[in-house]
C-alpha cells in the first residue's frame, strides 16, 4: 500500500461565477521512502496539490489516503493533529517566528502535540543536530542566514518525525550554492529513509529527484521531457 | 495550555507599552469597583456603629401618645406607662429579654462653681447600663440596693465632666471627678461613677489627628463665643449619649416626681397627666424592652399592644418607637451608593475591555501570517483560540491586579490625607469580586477577536504579507 493515495481528485475555486478547476481529476501514489519532485509553471495547480496533499486543503472530489487514513471528509481539528504527526513543511520563505529563538521554533509542532518540556527540548536539539545547526539554537531568525533559517525550518519539519515532508520551493529564497547544500540535506534524509516531496517550478532542481511529476492545467502531464525542459530553460 | 499561556504573556512582554496601555482601562475600572467599595462599606460601617450605640434594631421604646381621636374623652382615665407595664410585659412576652424604665427630668446641673443643664437626666434601673449599650469607665454603676434605698448617687457621661470640670483637650489632663458631689436641682448627689467617651470611629480618628498636628490657634475675630456643634462633627447619637446623667429611678421618683416628663421628649406638660386619680404607681417619662430576636417584629409588638391594653384599661394613651426607619435609610443609602458606584465602575470596565478588544483585533490582524505558521505545523483551530483568550485574559486579570494594588493605595492614601472621614475598609469580598470582573471582561473582549483567529485560513494566512 502507497503511503498517499489520491483518486480523481479535483479541486474546483469559483471566482465571480466562473469556475476554475485547479486540480481536474488527478490521481497520483507516493510510496514511502520516495524522493519525488512536482513541477510546473506558475499557475499549473501544484502548489493546490501539494495543499491537498499537505492536508492544508480539502478536495472538492475524488479521495486523498494518506498513511491509511481517509483524509478527504477529516474535521479541521483532525486535518491539524495529521499535519503536526505525519507532516512536515519547508516554506520558501522559511516562516520561522521571528519572535522566537530557533530552539523555540523547533520545538513549536511538539507543543501542539503535548510533548512534555524536557523531551521537547531533547528532540528539538537532536532535530537541530541532524540538520548541523545545534550551535545556533539560542539565536533568533534574523540573526541568521537564508541557508540557516532554512535548516532550522527542516529541523522543525524534521522534529515530530513525521511520515512524509513536503518542501516548497526550498531554494527559492537562496543562492545556487546555499541551494545545492539544502537540496543535498534533503537527499541525506531521503537517504536515511524520509519521503520527501519537492515542490518546484526550476526543472533543473526537480531533476536532483528520482521521480518527477509535471502538472500543468490541473492535470498531470503525461510524458514529463524534463531534460529537454531542462535544456531550454538553460540555453 | 502551560506553554499557550507563556506565548500569551512573552507576546504581551514583547509590547509592553501598549499592553500596559491597555490596561489602564481595566486597572481604573477595578480601582474605581474596589474603593467605592471601600468607601461605602466604611460609611456604611461609621451609620451602623452610630446604630448600635443607641442600642440597635432589638431596642423598642414605649413612649406616652396622644389618645386616638375615639378614646379622647378619657383622657382623665389614661394611666400612662407605669411600672406595672413593666411587670406584665417581663411576664406576658417571652421574646422582652431585658425592660429599662425611665423617668426622665429636666434639671440644672452645678458644681465645681459651674452650672449647666443637661441634655438627658434620667432616673433608671441599673438594666439601662446594658440597655443603652454603655460602658462604666471609671468607679461603678448604681446597683439595686442604691435603687431601693434611693440614694442620691449618679453615673455620668463625659459631657458632664466637660462642662463641669473641663475637657481632657482644654485643660491638658483627664479629671475623673468620682467620689465628687453634683447638685442636681440643688439637690447634693455623689457620683459614683462615669461612662467611657463614646466617639464615633470618624471622631476618634479626628481626634487622634489633632493631637498629632500641633496645636493651632484659632483665628478668631471679635468677642469670644462658642462656634457651635459643626465644628464637632458626628453622630448626634454619640453626643446625646455623652451628656447622659443616671440617677437611681427611686430617687428620682422619691425627690423629682413633680418634674417627670411624661409626654416624650420635651419640655413637662403643665397639664400632666401623670397626675392621675389614684396615683397607685409611679408614671415613667418611656420605657424601653429588648427583644431576643427581630425576626417577627410585627407580631411581638401586637403582642405587646394586647398587654399593654389590659394594664392600660383599653385606653391607648401609648405608642411604640422602633429604629427600624433609621436602619431602612442606611440600606437605603448604602443600597444607592453601591448601584451608582457599581454603574461608573462598570462603564469603566465596558471602556477597559473593549480597549483590549480593539488591540487584540490590531494584534491578530498584525500576526495572521505567524497564525498560519502555527496552523501549517498542527494548531488546531481551538488552539489559536485560547492562544488569543488567553492572551486577553492575562492582559486583563495583570490589569485587574494593579488596578487592586492601585485602589489599596488610594484608599491608604484617602485616609492618610483626610483622616476625618469614615476610614474606608476593603474587604476581601470587594477584592474577589473584581478580579471576577476582570476575568470576565477579559473573555468577553478576546472572545471575538479568537474566533477571528481561529477561522482563519492557513494557506491565506501563509501567503499573507
Amino acid at each position: 500500500m502507497a503511503l498517499v493515495e489520491l483518486r480523481n481528485v479535483s479541486k474546483i475555486y469559483h471566482l465571480g461565477g466562473e469556475e476554475i478547476r485547479a486540480l481536474d481529476n488527478v490521481s497520483l501514489d507516493i510510496e514511502e521512502g520516495e524522493f519525488i519532485s512536482i513541477i510546473g509553471p506558475s499557475g499549473s495547480g501544484k502548489s493546490t496539490l501539494m495543499h491537498i496533499l499537505g492536508c492544508l486543503d480539502t478536495p472538492t472530489s475524488g479521495t486523498v489516503k494518506l498513511d491509511g487514513i481517509m483524509i478527504q471528509d477529516a474535521s479541521p481539528r483532525e486535518l491539524a493533529a495529521i499535519r503536526n504527526r505525519k507532516i512536515g513543511f519547508v516554506f520558501q520563505f522559511f516562516n520561522l517566528l521571528p519572535k522566537l529563538n530557533v530552539l523555540q521554533n523547533v520545538e513549536l509542532p511538539m507543543i501542539y502535540s503535548g510533548v512534555p518540556a524536557r523531551e521537547r527540548h531533547r528532540r528539538a536539539m537532536a532535530a537541530l543536530e541532524a540538520v548541523d545547526m545545534a550551535n545556533r539554537a539560542k539565536h533568533r531568525p534574523s540573526q541568521l542566514s537564508g541557508g540557516q533559517q532554512q535548516r532550522a525550518a527542516i529541523a522543525r519539519a524534521l522534529v515530530n518525525n513525521p511520515r512524509i515532508i513536503f518542501a516548497d520551493e526550498p531554494t527559492g529564497n537562496l543562492d545556487s550554492h546555499t541551494g545545492e547544500t539544502i537540496l543535498q540535506l534533503f537527499r541525506r534524509l531521503n537517504a536515511e529513509g524520509r519521503t520527501i516531496v519537492l515542490v518546484t517550478h526550476d526543472p533543473e532542481i526537480a531533476a536532483v529527484t528520482p521521480r518527477r511529476i509535471e502538472i500543468r492545467d490541473g492535470r498531470i502531464a503525461p510524458k514529463p521531457d524534463l531534460r529537454l525542459a531542462g535544456l531550454q530553460t538553460r540555453q | 495550555m502551560g506553554p499557550t499561556l507563556v506565548a500569551g504573556l512573552r507576546e504581551i512582554w514583547a509590547h509592553k507599552f501598549r499592553s500596559l496601555l491597555t490596561m489602564l482601562g481595566i486597572v481604573l475600572g477595578v480601582s474605581s469597583l474596589v474603593a467605592m467599595s471601600a468607601l461605602v462599606t466604611g460609611m456604611e460601617r461609621g451609620a451602623k456603629e452610630a446604630l448600635i450605640a443607641i442600642g440597635g434594631l432589638a431596642r423598642i421604646r414605649i413612649e406616652p401618645a396622644e389618645l386616638p381621636a375615639e378614646q379622647r374623652h378619657l383622657a382623665d382615665q389614661a394611666v400612662g406607662i407605669t411600672l406595672r407595664d413593666v411587670e406584665a410585659l417581663e411576664q406576658n412576652i417571652p421574646l422582652v429579654t431585658l425592660t429599662s424604665p425611665e423617668m426622665r427630668i429636666p434639671v440644672t446641673v452645678s458644681a465645681n462653681g459651674r452650672t449647666f443643664r443637661p441634655w438627658l437626666c434620667s432616673g433608671v434601673r441599673p438594666a439601662a447600663l446594658e440597655m443603652f449599650e454603655h460602658r462604666i469607665a471609671h468607679g461603678r454603676m448604681f446597683n439595686e440596693i442604691d435603687d431601693e434605698l434611693a440614694r442620691n448617687v449618679c453615673v455620668i457621661g463625659t459631657a458632664t465632666r466637660d462642662e463641669l470640670w473641663g475637657a481632657p483637650e482644654d485643660i491638658g489632663r483627664e479629671i475623673i471627678p468620682v467620689g465628687e458631689t453634683l447638685y442636681i436641682n440643688g439637690v447634693p448627689f455623689v457620683i459614683i461613677g462615669m461612662f467611657e467617651h463614646y466617639e464615633s470611629e470618624q471622631e476618634r480618628r479626628e481626634r487622634e489627628f489633632r493631637q498629632r498636628q500641633q496645636p493651632q490657634p484659632q483665628a478668631q475675630t471679635g468677642p469670644q463665643r462658642d462656634r457651635g456643634w459643626g465644628r464637632r462633627p458626628g453622630g448626634f447619637a454619640f453626643r446625646l449619649k455623652n451628656s447622659t446623667i443616671y440617677l437611681p429611678l427611686n430617687t428620682v421618683w422619691m425627690r423629682f416626681r413633680g418634674l417627670v416628663a411624661t409626654t416624650g421628649f420635651g419640655p413637662p406638660r403643665l397639664q400632666a397627666t401623670n397626675v392621675v386619680p389614684d396615683r397607685a404607681e409611679p408614671v415613667l417619662s418611656s420605657l424601653e424592652v429588648k427583644l431576643a430576636s427581630i425576626e417577627d417584629l410585627p407580631e411581638t409588638l401586637q403582642q405587646m399592644r394586647n398587654v399593654l391594653m389590659v394594664t392600660h384599661r383599653g385606653i391607648e394613651d401609648f405608642q411604640f418607637r422602633t429604629q427600624e426607619e433609621w436602619a431602612e435609610q442606611i440600606e437605603t443609602f448604602v443600597r444607592n451608593a453601591r448601584i451608582s458606584g457599581g454603574l461608573i465602575a462598570g462603564i469603566s470596565l465596558l471602556v477597559g475591555g473593549i480597549g483590549i478588544m480593539n488591540i487584540m483585533l490590531a494584534s491578530i490582524s498584525e500576526r495572521v501570517r505567524e497564525i498560519g505558521i502555527r496552523k501549517s505545523v498542527g494548531a488546531s483551530d481551538g488552539d489559536i483560540f485560547v492562544q488569543i483568550l488567553a492572551e486577553s485574559v492575562v492582559i486583563s486579570v495583570l490589569g485587574g491586579f494593579l488596578g487592586m494594588g492601585a485602589a489599596l493605595g488610594l484608599v491608604r492614601l484617602v485616609s492618610q490625607l483626610s483622616p476625618t472621614g469614615n476610614e474606608p475598609i476593603v474587604t476581601p469580598l470587594a477584592l474577589g469580586v473584581a478580579f471576577g470582573f476582570s476575568v470576565v471582561v477579559g473573555i468577553l473582549a478576546g472572545l471575538y477577536p479568537a474566533v477571528k483567529a481561529a477561522r482563519l485560513n492557513p494557506i491565506e494566512a501563509l501567503r499573507y504579507e
